[in-house]
């Protein structure tokens, strides 16, 4: 069975129609990635997933492990396994990173039905973690992405992941404003995390990322619709030809190369 | 995006939790304020005539003074002669000797404040001197420490029982005319607190006073008194609630600390009077002078939580008079809804090698407007001293106001002052990235919050401490989302 079913999915934010019938079917273990041009949809469809109240779906249906998606709060959908990995991490200052993960583990195993972690077994999963994602412990201890790097941000996102151990993971433009040092430890961080257990949604405007996590899958996506699905090769040709290649008005293209 | 804005704004919509009115019949006097209803005030009360003069004395400064302007509150224009200037509930004509005596409907009304007389009576380490209106009604552990020479009760009392220890320091620290409202209340207090603690005594328990205003339209005037002769220490706790109300209450309260050589206080307050509706009709006006003045190697520490009243204006403050001598200030002031807070403190540096710290945390939401105002002078004298001063506001939404006035005066080349500032803003991306995580909103900003409050929390004795969180969580509720 399908772990996300994404059939017709119409969205829009205030008075703009976005999504335009989205169909995307991710089965258990799949890496599927979404690729597009600027204003193409695919943060829209990130936060549609992830249950972000301004984005308002106007018509469709999505199911989650056999669940109506779009009837669950943004906090139930995180705490039955659905993880967005932000374009843009968001500054928390006065919690500690650490101590942030430890609430939302909680709020997972609440969840579940089970009593809060032990204090120690916390520890140890985070200093498995940590070592896994080679991430730096003084990372842990500074206020939730206050005062972090660019890069700093994006590889906080994916301990996270690493830590709340997702069921399906989206990662809405992991690759923005990493060089390419970064980026590599950054997907080798995914790559890692990498499972039959755990479907990989990647949302990229570039190819770049896709060298490094590779995909099962690729969508294009483009005025709201996916216009074309395919394998792995449908990135290089992305890569070859560009959007246009495809037809499609690439803005930051015709902007990069005024 | 609106679903979210509501959401964020709607944290500001719990409604007052203790909005109750007891229906006790009290003893009012006509409204209105002139040197009769002074001299009624005095004579109910049976006081000496020094303090009536003192009080008289106290009116005509008053009379001559023009309320402040300079704070960033706004509130419609008090007519001081439509107050009630002294309620006292009469249900006994005798004050009670035990609880036995005690009206069974005023301990109702603790009960559902969730502060039983009868349970606080055997937790150990708590005296209370429960003020109800004006006049102290209960007054529990007073054996012990009597025994230890402690003398812990209501300000009617001391007059009664300790008029020399009385004359000697009202007015010590915040003299009769230092400010519009300190002459007000000098005037017209009702009641309050008196403690003193003998030389080298360590009191035992934290001592605690809270106070409700009941009466409809009556001013209320607390005044409290506390003396740590040299070398002894005290910890004070003062809490508030008071019930729902549609018409705004004036309340000018004076506290006036006296540390005398190497004794130290500690004054712990947790404020939730009513803040007013969520169109910002009704709620407390709060102006309230604290001050504490510190002989050498003297300590005292403020701590407060600001939660409740429509107008907070209050700088509880330290003249840093002996050498050596420290004054600390924890603040963590919320406003939601309509309300307003101006507050901060004032640390004066007068002997050699004094210490302050200043540590405010102001929090607003809805369309809560949040000042802090303070003021560090160094004077000449103050060889050696130091100060350190950090100011934090966050915002809770895009509606609301913080602001801060920190001034500095340094009269002294060989002081060190030191001053950190910070604004943050929480707004539906933060409590959305949260969301994501599996944290609920309220969660979120009751953990975002009490984080940004922890360096103040942790100054607070261990049941306010929790008292205070949760006071921040209710305050707060449904207010970001």
């Amino acid at each position: 069975m399908a772990l996300l079913e994404i059939n017709d999915l119409f969205a829009r934010v205030g008075d703009r129609e976005i999504l335009k019938g989205i169909n995307i079917t991710v089965g258990p273990g799949e890496v599927h990635a979404i690729m597009g041009p600027n204003g193409s949809g695919k943060s829209t469809l990130s936060q549609v997933l992830a249950g972000r109240d301004s984005y308002v779906v106007t018509r469709g249906e999505v199911r989650y492990d056999g669940q109506d998606l779009l009837r669950m709060p943004a906090e139930d959908r995180a705490r039955k396994g659905i993880y967005l990995a932000f374009q843009y991490p968001v500054e928390i200052p006065g919690i500690s990173n650490l101590y942030f993960l430890k609430a939302a583990v909680n709020a997972g195993r609440r969840d579940r039905g089970l009593p809060e972690v032990d204090a120690m077994d916390f520890l140890n999963l985070i200093a498995e973690k940590l070592a896994l994602m080679e991430m730096d412990e003084a990372l842990l201890g500074r206020a939730v992405n206050v005062g972090f790097s660019g890069g700093e941000k994006k590889r906080n996102e994916i301990f996270h992941m690493a830590v709340l151990e997702p069921k399906l993971a989206i990662l809405d433009e992991t690759d923005s404003g990493l060089d390419v040092d970064a980026l590599k430890l950054v997907a080798s961080g995914v790559n890692k995390l990498r499972s039959a257990q755990r479907s990989l949604i990647v949302i990229t405007h570039y190819q770049r990322l896709l060298e490094y996590i590779v995909p099962d899958f690729v969508h294009v996506l483009a005025g709201g619709r996916i216009v074309k699905s395919g394998g792995k090769e449908l990135a290089h040709e992305l890569e070859r030809s560009g959007y246009a290649g495809l037809g499609i008005d690439d803005a930051e293209e015709a902007v990069a190369s005024v | 995006m609106s679903g979210s804005a509501n959401n964020v704004e709607t944290l500001a919509n719990q409604e007052y939790k203790w909005g109750f009115v007891t229906d006790i019949e009290a003893d009012a006097i006509p409204r209105g304020l002139s040197e009769d209803v002074v001299r009624l005030i005095s004579a109910k009360k049976d006081e000496p005539s020094w303090l009536l003069e003192w009080r008289l004395r106290a009116f005509r400064l008053w009379q001559s003074m023009a309320e402040p302007v300079w704070s960033n509150v706004h509130y419609p224009k008090i007519d001081y002669q439509n107050i009630i200037y002294y309620a006292a509930p009469k249900s006994k004509s005798d004050a009670p000797k035990s609880f036995d005596e005690i009206d069974p409907q005023l301990l109702d009304t603790y009960e559902k404040l969730g502060i039983p007389l009868k349970e606080q009576e055997m937790l150990a380490g708590i005296a209370v001197d429960a003020v109800f209106d004006s006049v102290s009604v209960a007054t529990t552990f007073k054996d012990k420490l009597k025994a230890m020479g402690i003398i812990f009760g209501s300000f009617s009392e001391g007059v009664r029982e300790h008029p020399e220890l009385v004359r000697k320091y009202l007015g010590a620290v915040v003299p009769r005319g230092d400010n519009y409202f300190a002459a007000l209340n000098s005037a017209v207090f009702s009641d309050g607190s008196f403690c003193y603690v003998p030389k080298g005594v360590h009191c035992p328990m934290e001592l605690s006073t809270y106070f409700r205003i009941n009466a409809k339209d009556t001013g209320q005037f607390e005044r409290t008194l506390l003396i740590a002769d040299e070398g002894a220490i005290v910890s004070y706790l003062e809490g508030c609630t008071a019930p729902m109300r549609d018409t705004n209450q004036l309340h000018a309260a004076v506290v006036e600390l006296v540390a005398l050589e190497g004794a130290q206080i500690k004054y712990s307050t947790v404020q939730n009077w009513y803040p007013g509706d969520k169109e910002g009709k009704g709620g407390i006006y709060n102006f309230v002078t604290k001050r504490g003045s510190c002989a050498a190697n003297a300590k005292i520490s403020w701590t407060q939580v600001e939660t409740g009243s429509a107008i907070t204006w209050k700088y509880p403050s330290c003249l840093l008079i002996g050498d050596n001598s420290v004054g600390e200030f924890y603040s963590v002031a919320l406003t939601n809804s309509y309300q307003q807070a101006d507050t901060g403190t004032k640390m004066v540096h007068i002997g050699k090698n004094t210490k302050s710290t200043i540590v405010s945390k102001g929090i607003s939401a809805g369309h809560g407007r949040n000042t802090y105002r303070g003021a560090v002078k160094i004077m000449q004298s103050a060889t050696g001293a130091r100060n350190f001063s950090q100011c934090d506001s966050m915002l809770l939404g895009d509606l609301c106001e913080a602001h801060t006035f920190p001034s500095i005066e340094v009269k002294n080349k060989s002081s060190q002052v030191e001053h950190e500032a910070s604004t943050s803003k929480i707004g539906e991306d933060q409590i959305f990235y949260c969301r994501q995580r599996g944290i609920s909103a309220e969660d979120a900003v009751s953990m975002i919050v009490n984080g940004f409050c922890k360096e103040v929390f942790r100054e607070l004795p261990m049941e306010f401490a929790v008292e205070a969180q949760k006071l921040l969580g209710v305050s707060l509720e449904g207010s970001v989302g």
